[in-house]
């Protein structure tokens, strides 16, 4: 079955990563008008870049060097993933209920050198607004998805896994390069 | 660039971080990565900086009270460590003298290299927890040879895999 909020639009252009240091990394992004044509264009842009990146399974704007409220996120086929929606963008998301807190190693594109021990939701509600039509949705998930969608929530909030780390001997050298 | 790395303890006590930090700061070291941590009343700092010359850094810290110093001038190491599987080791179990030193042999035979290692002793419990590297496919076999070292030592042992998720 295809999910209800699949991205389905027009081809993207694959764009720089950003890495911090960076000003925009650590910036709340702006609220985005789901309907505005730049937008969706920044939304193809996330999912193409995404998908080139190996490993990859989530893309904020802000990791694209664009302060605004957006991500694209694709876990399927992920070991610790349970429920997927397939490849989906979601404009202005917010997270309306998390349950279940789980501690869980986690690292960022953005920050390639360093994974910490963060502590994350296992189950959301998310509501947010899609790309192009703007329709306005409540996401439910649990595990693996659920934490890269309250990963990416963060970056369009201007925070880092690294402002949730669980204490001062909770950051790793990234050991596993993809 | 040269690098010092230079050791710091002395009684815990508010602002010594502050205190060395700013002794440094003041000639020019420039902190890169450090540990500070608080061992049964100690404080403990270890840190590499680059900037000054040693003999700076050691009149840097002379201004210090209290406080046992050490600066040795290093060459700089590459420290990523492509390869290998991270793995993290626990054991827990009641105080008893070699358990660091059965434990770490163990890890080391396997050709395991421990990137953070932290011991605790809390009344008589005794908990050591490590950071490891294995080469590939030899954590079963390190599994089995650390339950038998720990059932000597009459401690507890896990290994598990430091699983981490890039988002």
């Amino acid at each position: 079955m295809t999910s209800p909020v699949a991205w389905d639009g027009p081809e993207g252009t694959v764009l720089p990563v950003v890495s911090a240091p960076a000003t925009v990394l650590s910036t709340v992004g702006d609220e985005v008008d789901p309907a505005d044509p730049a937008i969706v264009q920044l939304a193809a842009d996330l999912v193409a870049t995404m998908r080139i990146s190996p490993g990859c399974v989530g893309l904020a704007a802000p990791q694209v060097g664009v302060g605004a409220q957006i991500f694209a996120v694709d876990v399927t086929g992920h070991p610790k993933a349970a429920t997927t929606h397939g490849t989906f963008v979601l404009c202005n998301a917010k997270v309306i209920e998390a349950s279940r807190w789980k501690a869980g190693r986690e690292g960022c594109m953005s920050v390639p050198d360093l994974t910490g021990d963060v502590k994350r939701a296992g189950r959301v509600v998310v509501s947010a607004m899609l790309p192009g039509t703007g329709e306005a949705v409540e996401i439910t998930t649990d595990a693996f998805e659920a934490r890269a969608l309250q990963h990416e929530i963060d970056h369009c909030d201007g925070k880092l896994f690294l402002d949730r780390v669980a204490g001062a001997h909770a950051i790793y050298q990234r050991k596993v390069y993809l | 660039m040269h690098e010092l790395a230079i050791t710091v303890i002395g009684p815990d006590r508010t602002g010594i971080v502050a205190d060395v930090a700013e002794a440094l700061a003041a000639v020019g070291a420039n902190l890169t990565d450090s540990t500070m941590t608080r061992l049964r009343g100690h404080f403990t700092m270890t840190l590499v900086c680059t900037g000054p010359s040693s003999a700076e850094a050691v009149e840097a810290l002379e201004s210090l009270s209290g406080v046992v110093t050490s600066v040795s001038s290093v060459e700089p190491e590459d420290d990523r460590q492509a390869g290998g599987e991270p793995y993290v080791v626990s054991v827990h179990g009641a105080d008893r003298l070699g358990i660091v030193a059965a434990v770490t042999r163990v890890v080391a035979a396997a050709g395991g290299n421990i990137t953070d290692l932290s011991t605790r002793l809390a009344g008589t419990l005794y908990v050591l927890l490590a950071e490891v590297d294995l080469p590939a496919g030899s954590a079963g076999e390190l599994a089995e040879q650390l339950a038998v070292a720990a059932a000597e030592l009459g401690v507890e042992v896990t290994l598990r895999r430091a699983e981490s998720e890039i988002l």
